[in-house]
């Protein structure tokens, strides 16, 4: 729990308890302190990939692709210390609160886009620094294949794994094995972590394309 | 920068007037990434990096707004009218063939009912058809099979659109129920803000509001009686049962309108508590 957090990323008190925040418009309801808004682990997979210190490898400023990035509330926070955000949703409802958070924030670019057709979106996505990747579809290791197009070299892949997306009925411990082994076709795993207490039958990976 | 023959969404656009870079931000494509704001700067779309993205954001929330708009809007409201409009075309059907039933059976003197009947008088299986008369009762009795016809097309569409807009919902209602359901309360996002017990009695407006006035006893379901799991559940649990589901159904409303996800766990959880009810209070009748 000592690891670095990305610039931008602080530990701020919250009326007495220490948590994760970013600087920006609150978008959920969140506790807030001032600029400071708490970046809720409970709410937001990369935020408990950050509460529970895994290595992100995450910087202020950089580049992100967003994939699933659903209402906004945790792209909110990326984007708040990132540089050029784009956020990738398929469903057009959840798609008008992005819309909102997009309003507070002027790099965060919203694509109504299928994340399995990256061909799609290629002609206004530029190569990024990250993929931030929380797809609940069937198929999470291919649409990380499918999107290693935009990564440089040395970008991070942070991909929160849903297994009942996968398969309801199966194991997750087997779901997230089978997972990660696809996603070793076109990724270094580099680390992987389960994100409960925060999120039941959630595997958070950080991985790095390979050559 | 320029090895790759993708183009940019700004390529054919002019500086000035966003609506064609819009156009290609929803249709266009490209295999590849590249570097988009260096190249806008080169081919003059930008001045600069700044300028740029700036352009960017405004035509990708110019574009996503109306997606939204037309999509989220567009979808549950034609579902609303293909379901009204088959209830008024099964209800034609039925109140005509009743016409054409008694009808034919002074006529003929031969007693049917029900669309069967007109249909059986359309393709000329009753009466001696050579009668002038007769083609005004068949002519009638065709127009009843007509819109019999019609309500299954309707029906048909209902359980192809249903699903996409309302993927749990319908998987947990039926498709036709769904469609009730969204219609009755004025849109999925209307039914998504319902309370499940409101859901519980939708379309038993007047037996609630005579409840509601005194006297009469509160209605225990609604429209979701159609469904097995009420309509099949012995008497005595029906109103156990018809809570159960609208509890449910007004979860998968609820991801529906708001995340779009499909869970199928739904259908498994709900299967297990209506086993649970219908299994108690002895071993049934």
């Amino acid at each position: 729990m000592t690891l670095s957090l990305p610039g931008g990323v602080e530990r701020h008190d919250f009326d007495g308890t220490t948590a994760v925040a970013t600087r920006g418009h609150p978008e959920y309801g969140e506790a807030t302190d001032g600029q400071y808004r708490r970046w809720n682990p409970h709410r937001s997979k990369l935020g408990a990939m950050l509460a529970l210190g895994m290595d992100t490898g995450l910087e202020a400023d950089q580049k992100t692709l967003y994939l699933g990035a659903a209402a906004g509330t945790t792209v909110s926070h990326v984007a708040d210390f990132g540089g050029p955000t784009y956020a990738v949703e398929f469903a057009p409802r959840p798609v008008r609160d992005l819309l909102d958070v997009a309003d507070h924030r002027p790099n965060l670019f919203p694509l109504l886009k299928d994340a399995r057709k990256p061909e799609t979106y290629a002609h206004v996505v530029e190569p990024v620094d990250v993929i931030v990747q929380d797809v609940a579809t069937r198929g999470q290791a291919r649409v990380a294949a499918l999107n290693r197009r935009f990564l440089d070299g040395d970008g991070r892949l942070l991909a929160a794994v849903k297994a009942r997306s996968e398969d309801v009925t199966a194991d997750p411990e087997a779901v997230f094995e089978d997972v990660v082994t696809e996603l070793r076709d076109h990724y270094e795993v580099l680390d992987t972590e389960q994100l409960d207490p925060y999120h039941e039958d959630h595997l958070g990976v950080v991985a790095r394309p390979l050559e | 920068m320029t090895e790759t023959t993708d183009v940019g969404w700004f390529e054919e656009a002019s500086p000035d007037d966003l609506s064609g870079a819009r156009d290609s931000i929803e249709h266009g494509s490209s295999e590849s990434p590249a570097d988009w704001a260096a190249r806008a700067v080169e081919t003059g779309f930008a001045t600069d990096e700044a300028d740029y993205y700036e352009k960017l954001r405004e035509a990708t929330m110019a574009v996503a707004h109306e997606q939204v708009q037309e999509r989220a809007t567009a979808d549950d409201q034609q579902l609303t009218h293909s379901i009204r409009a088959m209830a008024d075309c099964e209800r034609t059907a039925n109140e005509l063939a009743e016409r054409v039933a008694e009808w034919g059976g002074s006529r003929y003197g031969e007693s049917g009912s029900g669309v069967g009947y007109a249909r059986r008088i359309a393709e000329g299986e009753v009466g001696d058809g050579d009668e002038s008369d007769d083609r005004a009762l068949r002519s009638l009795a065709e127009r009843v099979v007509a819109v019999s016809e019609e309500t299954d097309e309707l029906r048909a569409y209902i359980e192809r659109t249903a699903p996409a807009v309302a993927p749990n919902l319908s998987m947990l209602a039926g498709p036709v129920l769904a469609a009730r359901l969204i219609s009755l309360s004025g849109g999925l996002e209307s039914l998504a803000k319902q309370p499940s017990g409101t859901v519980q009695v939708l379309g038993a407006e007047d037996a609630l509001f005579a409840h509601l006035q005194g006297g009469a006893p509160s209605p225990k379901h609604g429209i979701i009686f159609t469904h097995e799991y009420v309509s099949g559940t012995r008497r005595e649990e029906r109103g156990s049962a018809a809570r159960a589901l609208a509890g449910k159904l007004s979860i998968a409303a609820r991801i529906d309108h708001y995340s779009g996800d499909r869970r199928p766990a739904l259908q498994r959880e709900l299967d297990e508590r209506m086993e649970r009810i219908r299994s108690r209070g002895g071993d049934g009748e």
